[in-house]
């Protein structure tokens, strides 16, 4: 980073910042160098910031009037739904925050394999997003167990349950998590204490996921390695400060849309009915958030293969830098990768309609085409494509198209030689 | 140091790495363990239940440790039909008589093995339960038949205190 030059103005601010440079990191964050090609699928970053921080801020005053226990959490959300002073808009900004949240998220990982943000010199910025992404997973389960609704109830049971597949020890850990025979107040309690712990480790890998953006500097929509500061960079203040504000103010009017108008669609009526341990709804659903895993769990028959094949779904993504073998990243590039693309994003959207239909019949036979193909696409697609591929001509920066119109590396060539 | 031979700080070293993880170990374990089953949880240990009310072909669920338990007064024909399916044809075979006490009183945790949801009574495709969560059908005996769990349903320890009296656990 090349701003350790700059130095304050004012005689305080230059004894104050020898001593905590902390205007230094100021400096290097308004005038940290951007590529000026980044589309507005590059705003889904600040829009996740501004999620992670809606949530924080709404669970802190919930949990200052919610209670964890068994006999009183239901009622607590009640409580806070009809009495509380703007209990109910608290609350359902917190529970449609959750949904927002999950929305830019899979926006923000969708974008990252469009333009091949993961590969190298990024991995690591991309295994700590997958980090980030296991964790929201965590926190948004544990936290829809807290009203202790009937799907908080069972959702808990059959989550928790996964874990019994576990040759051997799998039982032990299983009762090791419920504190218990089966999920109860001491469940409801430790899932209160992670819920809240959760979403500040979420903080900090934020600030490890930026910290290692910065180093490389942004992946673009061309996908090529820019000089940075160059005619190709501009400050990310005031350029990107204000087209992720736009971007933000865009995104907010969907998440005020569900909020005052639709609060409760993404919920499921089961859950305003108490927790009853005798009875299980007829049709238990995650969130839809989680359905594309789901359905990859419910359409192998055997229970320890289908708990690994759902772990595995998401944990192969840790893989994909290596398991990607094509130099080129942007998919503007690679003709046949954008297609596969394509292919996988239809294949995720119908795994999740089919994890929230019953799993059996046609949509059984469909849950399974469409695993097969997830774990195909990762593991023989993406490898194979990498030498098969024959991919478009890189243009040698962003500005060179921009400004002689000539698209790709052969015409910029020619057009360098003709000025010479 | 360029000598293989182990000498006295090698010693400490290692004495040193020793102890820490003993020490750690020891400190992370009241760490971990405060999470399991407490003694209040284990106290509850077992449950009475009077069955008197009970006719043939009724099944009553009572909660003992936070889980349903099914008790069940079979009928003649369901006890028939439990014990007229062929070993082989079980995914965790298991004679129906070495599930009951008395034939016509089956008790069993009412929890499906797959994934922890209740199955529904008189449902199914062999006239047992059925599991709505992810589709496993049990026999009138509480065995697996189809579907995705592993195991039957579990049959906990329970004794007959007296003749319309059950005692769980």
């Amino acid at each position: 980073m090349s701003d350790q030059e700059y130095i304050p103005k004012s005689k305080f601010g230059k004894w104050f910042n020898d001593r905590l440079p902390l205007l230094s990191l100021a400096s290097h964050l308004t005038d940290y160098p951007t590529p000026k090609n980044l589309n507005y699928w590059w705003t889904f970053g600040g829009i996740l910031t501004f999620c992670l921080i809606t949530q924080i801020v709404t669970g802190l005053t919930l949990a200052m009037h919610y209670i964890a226990h068994a006999d009183m959490a239901f009622e607590s959300v009640e409580h806070i739904m009809r009495d509380v002073n703007y209990g109910w808009l608290i609350r359902y900004i917190h529970a449609n925050g959750a949904s927002m949240f999950f929305l830019a998220v899979y926006i923000h990982i969708f974008r990252s394999l469009f333009y091949g943000s993961y590969k190298s010199p990024r991995e690591i910025i991309w295994i700590l997003g997958i980090i980030i992404y296991l964790l929201m997973m965590a926190a948004a389960f544990m936290g829809y167990v807290l009203p202790w609704g009937q799907m908080s109830f069972w959702g808990a049971t059959v989550i928790t349950n996964l874990f019994s597949a576990i040759p051997l020890v799998g039982e032990g850990i299983v009762e090791w998590l419920w504190g218990g025979y089966s999920v109860d107040n001491p469940t409801l309690t430790r899932f209160f204490t992670l819920h809240y712990l959760i979403p500040f480790l979420i903080l900090g890998l934020v600030v490890l996921h930026i910290w290692a953006l910065h180093v490389p500097g942004n992946n673009n929509p061309v996908g090529i390695d820019i000089k940075k500061p160059s005619k190709d960079t501009v400050p990310f203040h005031p350029y990107i400060v204000i087209k992720d504000g736009f971007a933000l103010l865009m995104f907010m009017i969907v998440f005020a849309f569900f909020v005052f108008y639709t609060p409760n669609i993404l919920g499921h009526a089961d859950n305003y009915i108490e927790a009853n341990p005798l009875v299980t709804p007829a049709h238990i659903v995650p969130e839809w958030y989680l359905l594309p895993f789901y359905a990859i769990l419910r359409s192998v028959p055997d229970k320890l293969l289908g708990v690994i094949a759902m772990l595995s779904a998401i944990l192969i993504l840790a893989a994909l830098p290596w398991l990607d073998t094509s130099k080129i990243r942007s998919a503007v590039f690679r003709p046949l990768y954008k297609q596969f693309y394509w292919i996988l994003v239809a294949d995720v959207l119908i795994l999740g309609y089919v994890g929230a239909m019953p799993a059996e019949g046609l949509y059984l036979l469909i849950a399974r085409v469409a695993t097969a193909y997830y774990f195909l696409h990762f593991l023989v697609v993406l490898p194979v494509l990498g030498f098969k591929e024959k991919t478009l001509p890189v243009p040698l920066s962003i500005t060179e198209p921009v400004l002689g119109g000539s698209p790709n590396l052969v015409m910029a060539k020619s057009k360098e030689s003709m000025k010479q | 140091m360029s000598e293989k031979k182990t000498n006295r700080r090698d010693f400490l070293f290692t004495a040193t790495y020793a102890v820490g993880a003993v020490g750690v170990g020891a400190t992370v374990w009241p760490m971990i363990d405060q999470m399991n089953p407490d003694a209040s949880v284990k106290a509850l240990a077992s449950t009475e239940v009077d069955v008197s009310s009970l006719t043939p072909g009724k099944t009553i669920t009572v909660l003992w440790r936070g889980k349903p338990v099914f008790i069940r007064r079979r009928t003649q024909e369901e006890i028939a039909e439990a014990n007229s399916v062929k070993m082989e044809e079980l995914k965790d075979p298991e004679k129906d008589e070495d599930r009951v006490k008395d034939p016509e009183w089956l008790v069993m945790l009412g929890v499906c093995t797959h994934l922890g949801c209740v199955p529904l009574n008189d449902k199914g495709d062999y006239n047992g339960w059925f599991c709505p969560c992810h589709g496993s059908h049990y026999d009138t005996s509480g065995r697996i038949r189809k579907g995705p769990a592993p195991t039957n349903m579990e049959v906990p320890k329970y004794e007959f205190v007296n003749e319309s009296t059950i005692k769980i656990g």
